[in-house]
């Protein structure tokens, strides 16, 4: 049930966000220190959110293959792979560490 | 279609937006075989594609409620990641033209990648073609990996075996690798990072990412201070030299 209740949470806010961009008149939204906050606030949150799915396991930070294929990942991203193959990059290097017993 | 320096032809903007809009649908499957690995059923997954259709707030989502966050610390990481989609609405209504009857349809294609094809097209009707085959491919591929992937986690078994945990930090960081452009967009990473890997052991799970958003404030109240001694040392305004 609460996972009923998160997804219709997230559906409904992230439609609003979306629907409020195309109707809200521009100049209400338009201000520089708005604009600079909209486009930090996804540098933190993704920030944060790749290093969290990268180390932490529950409430404890361990370094396992998951460092690995963010590591592949990041390079693939350096050598301006396209974005299929960076998500491969890390799959693939993170099962590789793996079966090796990392 | 004589209009104001358009030369693209419409085949050509069609072949951009298939390129993308295929491209990035393909990786609703990674998305399906998370979600299915975080524990949310098949029909919880496909919902998610339909009806949230934004991929980071979708992997953010089911990401925090796989390490035990509540719906709603949950729901609102995912919300604020969301949020940039209405800043892309706001360049897109001006670009587009959409009659209003139309934008509450329109309204669920507005995400990065949609965004970025439109952007990139000369003129309106390159840009209206643009958006739609985009919004359309994506929206019809994303969905149908989505649940062949949600599928395929069942008989993959262990999603981790396959390294498949790592799909949703690998689509994080793709996404935010080009937005590191300045050092102050570098600094809100770090300090991002920091904050949400110091809190991990301390905070419910939810909260540190939601706490870690704050970096973004933070640096921007940091760059009006520095900016305000700036000019007071050199009256001359900086932004006009930029």
């Amino acid at each position: 049930m609460n996972t009923w209740i998160a997804i219709g949470v997230t559906a409904l806010g992230c439609y609003a966000v979306k629907l409020a961009g195309l109707l809200v008149p521009a100049s209400a939204v338009e201000r520089p220190l708005v604009r600079r906050l909209a486009a930090l606030l996804p540098v933190a949150l993704l920030a944060a959110l790749t290093a969290q799915q990268t180390f932490a396991d529950g409430h404890a930070l361990v370094l396992d293959a998951r460092a690995a294929g963010l590591g592949a990942a990041a390079v693939a991203l350096v050598l301006r792979a396209p974005f299929l193959l960076v998500v491969a990059a890390a799959v693939v290097v993170t099962a590789g560490v793996r079966a090796i017993g990392g | 279609m004589a209009g104001q320096g358009e030369e693209k032809p419409d085949t050509a903007v069609v072949r951009d937006a298939l390129g993308v809009g295929v491209a990035v649908g393909l990786s609703g499957f990674a998305f399906g075989v998370t979600s299915a690995g975080s524990g949310l059923g098949l029909l919880q997954t496909c919902a998610l594609s339909l009806l949230v259709f934004t991929g980071a707030s979708q992997f953010a989502l089911v990401g925090a409620l796989a390490a035990g966050g509540n719906p709603f610390t949950a729901a609102a990481g995912a919300f604020f990641l969301g949020v940039r989609n209405a800043f892309y609405g706001l360049r897109l209504s001006q670009l587009l033209a959409l009659p209003r009857a139309v934008r509450p349809l329109a309204a669920q294609w507005v995400i990065d990648e949609t965004t970025a094809v439109t952007l990139a097209q000369p003129g309106r009707r390159a840009a209206r073609i643009g958006f739609t085959v985009t919004g359309l491919s994506l929206y019809l591929l994303w969905n149908l990996t989505t649940l062949l992937g949600a599928l395929g986690a069942k008989a993959i078994g262990d999603t981790k075996a396959w390294g498949l945990d790592t799909a949703g930090p690998a689509v994080f960081l793709a996404l935010l690798a080009p937005m590191l452009k300045t050092p102050t967009e570098r600094a809100v990473a770090g300090l991002a990072v920091l904050l949400g890997l110091g809190l991990l052991p301390v905070l419910p799970a939810g909260l540190p990412v939601l706490v870690a958003a704050l970096a973004a404030p933070a640096a921007l109240f940091a760059e009006g201070r520095r900016n305000g001694r700036t000019r007071q040392d050199a009256p001359d305004r900086p932004e006009e030299d930029r």
